[in-house]
C-alpha cells in the first residue's frame, strides 16, 4: 500500500533526477565551443574529433565531479545538522575544509607540491582533513561520551587555528604561492585525474548507502538522544558511524574540489521546506539537490564571463544565499510538509 | 505467589557527587499502577531516569522479568519499556510521523518504511488519545497538552509491556487530565500494562494509582497502597505542609486538602480560645 506521502517522494525524486539530467544536457552543449544537443549522440558515436575530445575529456568529467561534490557536500550537510540537531552546522563548520586548505597551503609554500605531481595537492587537503577529523573525534568522543555540542566548539575552533595558521602562511610566502592557495581555496571543478574524479563518485554513493541505512534512525534523533534512546536507537553508535561518513565525505571533496562554500548549508534546508525533514527523503533529496545545485552553477561559473572562468564558489554562494532568502520567505507561512 | 515485575534492586545513580539515589529498592508486580511523588528534588526525576536508562546506575540493578535490563539491547528494551518524558521534544514533523516512531523498536533491518500493521497501531492510540484530529499537523503547530497527548500515543504505540511517564499530565487541563489516566487505567487493566508514572498531584495519584512511592532526599521515605501512604502524617513529613485528608466519598480514596495560611491562623486561635 502506497501512502500519499510516498508517492509524494517518488514524484520528487523523479523531478529532480530530471533536474539533474537536463543540468547534465544544459553542461555537456555550452561552452567556448557549442555543441548542440542534437549533435551529442552523432559526435560520440564518431569517436574522434575535436568536439568529441571535449565532451568525454573535458565536460563529462566535470559533470560526474559537479554531480559528486554537490551531492556529498548536501548529503553531509543533511547529517551533521541532524546529529549535532542544529541547523546552522554546514560540513565545513568543524573545521575540516580549514584543515585541508591548512594542508594544502602548506604543501604549496613548501614546495613538496612539485614532488609526485598533481596528486600532492589533493593529497595534502586529505591529510589536512583527515587530522582535523581525528582531533574532533578524539577530543569529542573522549572517555566513551559523545558530547555532541563539545564537538561542535572544537571543530568550530580547530577551523580558527587553521585559517589563522594558513594566514600566517600566506603572510611569509612569495606571491607566486600565494596565488596557488587562494586559487585552490576557491575551489574549481577543473580536475584532470579521472582516477580523483571516480574515487570521489563512488565514495558520494557509498556515503549515500550508509547513510540511509541510518535513515529512520536520524528520524528518531530528531527528538533528542534521550527519546531516541528509549526508541531503541543506540545514539551514540548512531551519531559516531554518521559524522565519520559526513566528514570522510567532506574531506574527499574538500581535497579534490577547492572550498565549494553554501551547498552544504542550503539545498538541505530548502529541500526540508519543500518535503519536510523525513531522513528518508531528505538524505536522497539534498543529494540530488546539491548535485543539480552544482552542475547547474558550473555551467553558470563557466560562461558567464567566458572565456574566462569564475570560481564557482562565488556563484553558489550568491545564488544560494539568494535562492534562500526567496523560498524562505515564500514558505514561511505553510501549513504543513508536503503531502 | 506472583513474582515481581520490575525489580529495582538498591540502585543508586544521579549527578556526579552533588545528588544520588541512596540505593533504592522498589519491587512492582505485573500490571500494577504505581505513581512516584514526593516533593521537588527528592528524586523522583532520577529514579525514573535511573529506569529508563538516561542515567547509569552507579551500583545496584534493575530486573525486569529477572532480566537485567543493562545486559538488554537498546531496541529490546524499547519493545518492553515505553517512556514519555515530561516535554516530549516538538519536532518538525507531522504528528502521524510521530506517534509512527513508536514502531522504530519493531523495524526489521533494511527495513525503511512502516508496514500496514504499524499505521494500524499508530492509528488506533492515536484516536484514543484523541490526537488523530492533528494527524496532518507539525508537531511544533500543536499546544503543549496536545504535544503531551501526542507522547503519549507515540509511547503507546510502542506497546509496552511497562509504561513509565513523567508527569503526563502537568500540561493538561482537567478533561484531558482525567481522559488520559482513564485511558492507562483502562489500558492497565484490559492488557495488563504496567504502569509506573510520575505525578506531582497527589489527589490524582490516590485515585489512579493502586501502589505509591513516596521519595524524600533520595530515598524511599515510604511505599505501598494510596491509604497507607497518603495520610496528613506522611505528607507534612515529608512536604513540610499541613494537609487535610478525607476520603472520596466515592472511590474511597484519599483526598488531600491543602489549607491556607489564613486559615490556618485562625482555627489555631480558634482552639486555643476554646483551651482557655
Amino acid at each position: 500500500m502506497l501512502q500519499n506521502r510516498t508517492i509524494f517522494w517518488m514524484g520528487f525524486t523523479l523531478v529532480i533526477l530530471l533536474l539533474v539530467l537536463a543540468a547534465a544536457l544544459l553542461s555537456l552543449t555550452t561552452g567556448e565551443a557549442s555543441i548542440s544537443l542534437r549533435d551529442i549522440i552523432p559526435v560520440l558515436k564518431e569517436k574522434e574529433g575535436m568536439e568529441y575530445f571535449i565532451l568525454t575529456e573535458i565536460r563529462m568529467p566535470r559533470i560526474i565531479l559537479a554531480f559528486a561534490v554537490g551531492g556529498a557536500l548536501s548529503l553531509s550537510g543533511a547529517i551533521l545538522q541532524g546529529i549535532f540537531r542544529n541547523p546552522l552546522v554546514e560540513p565545513y563548520t568543524l573545521g575540516i575544509s580549514g584543515g585541508a586548505a591548512f594542508g594544502v597551503a602548506l604543501a604549496i609554500v613548501t614546495g613538496v607540491h612539485f614532488t609526485i605531481g598533481m596528486f600532492m595537492l589533493p593529497l595534502s587537503g586529505f591529510v589536512g582533513a583527515m587530522s582535523t577529523i581525528l582531533l574532533v573525534s578524539l577530543l569529542g568522543f573522549l572517555r566513551g561520551g559523545t558530547d555532541i555540542n563539545k564537538m561542535l566548539l572544537i571543530g568550530v575552533m580547530i577551523s580558527f587555528v587553521a585559517s589563522s595558521s594558513m594566514m600566517f602562511l600566506m603572510s611569509v610566502t612569495t606571491a607566486e604561492n600565494l596565488h596557488g592557495i587562494i586559487f585552490w581555496i576557491m575551489g574549481s571543478l577543473d580536475e584532470p585525474n579521472r582516477l580523483l574524479i571516480k574515487i570521489t563518485f563512488y565514495s558520494s554513493l557509498a556515503g549515500l548507502v550508509i547513510s540511509y541505512l541510518f535513515a529512520r534512525p536520524l528520524n528518531a534523533l530528531l527528538l533528542g538522544e534521550d527519546k531516541a534512546g528509549h526508541l531503541g536507537i543506540n545514539s551514540r553508535h548512531t551519531i559516531r558511524i554518521l559524522f565519520l561518513v559526513a566528514s570522510l565525505l567532506t574531506g574527499i571533496c574538500v581535497s579534490v574540489a577547492g572550498v565549494i562554500g553554501f551547498v552544504g548549508l542550503v539545498i538541505p534546508h530548502l529541500i526540508r521546506l519543500i518535503a519536510g525533514s523525513d531522513y528518508r527523503f531528505l538524505l536522497i533529496g539534498s543529494f540530488l539537490g546539491g548535485s543539480f545545485f552544482l552542475i547547474l552553477s558550473d555551467v553558470i561559473a563557466r560562461t558567464i564571463i567566458s572565456p574566462n572562468e569564475l570560481p564557482i564558489g562565488v556563484i553558489t554562494g550568491m545564488a544560494g544565499g539568494v535562492l534562500f532568502i526567496i523560498v524562505l520567505n515564500k514558505f514561511r507561512n505553510r501549513k504543513q510538509y508536503g503531502a | 505467589m506472583v513474582p515481581d515485575y520490575l525489580k529495582i534492586d538498591k540502585l543508586s545513580c544521579g549527578y556526579g557527587r552533588s545528588f544520588n539515589l541512596k540505593d533504592v529498592s522498589v519491587s512492582l508486580k505485573q500490571g500494577v499502577f504505581a505513581g512516584i511523588i514526593g516533593p521537588n528534588g527528592s528524586g523522583k526525576t532520577t529514579l525514573f531516569k535511573g529506569i529508563s536508562g538516561v542515567l547509569k546506575a552507579k551500583s545496584g540493578n534493575i530486573l525486569l522479568n529477572d532480566v537485567d535490563l543493562g545486559n538488554l539491547k537498546l531496541s529490546e528494551k524499547a519493545r518492553k519499556v515505553a517512556v514519555v518524558s515530561q516535554f516530549p521534544d516538538a519536532a518538525d514533523i507531522t504528528v502521524e510521523d510521530y506517534v509512527l516512531l513508536g514502531r522504530l523498536p519493531f523495524r526489521q533491518p533494511f527495513q525503511f518504511f512502516e508496514s500496514a500493521r504499524d499505521r494500524v497501531i499508530a492509528r488506533k492510540y492515536m484516536q484514543l488519545t484523541g490526537v488523530f484530529p492533528h494527524a496532518k499537523k507539525l508537531m511544533t503547530q500543536l499546544s503543549g497538552g496536545e504535544q503531551q497527548l501526542a507522547a503519549i500515543a507515540q509511547a503507546l504505540t510502542q506497546e509496552p509491556e511497562l509504561l513509565l511517564m513523567d508527569e503526563p499530565t502537568s500540561h493538561l487541563d482537567i478533561t484531558h487530565q482525567v481522559q488520559i489516566l482513564n485511558l492507562i487505567q483502562r489500558l492497565n487493566r484490559e492488557t495488563n500494562l504496567t504502569v509506573l508514572m510520575i505525578i506531582h498531584d497527589l489527589n490524582l495519584a490516590a485515585e489512579y494509582c493502586d501502589f505509591l512511592i513516596m521519595m524524600n532526599n533520595g530515598d524511599v521515605h515510604i511505599m505501598g497502597a494510596p491509604l497507607d501512604v497518603l495520610n496528613y502524617k506522611n505528607i507534612e513529613e515529608v512536604y513540610n505542609t499541613v494537609v487535610v485528608t478525607q476520603n472520596n466519598p466515592l472511590s474511597g480514596k484519599p483526598a488531600i486538602f491543602l489549607v491556607s495560611e489564613k486559615v490556618l491562623k485562625e482555627v489555631q486561635e480558634r482552639y486555643r480560645q476554646k483551651g482557655n
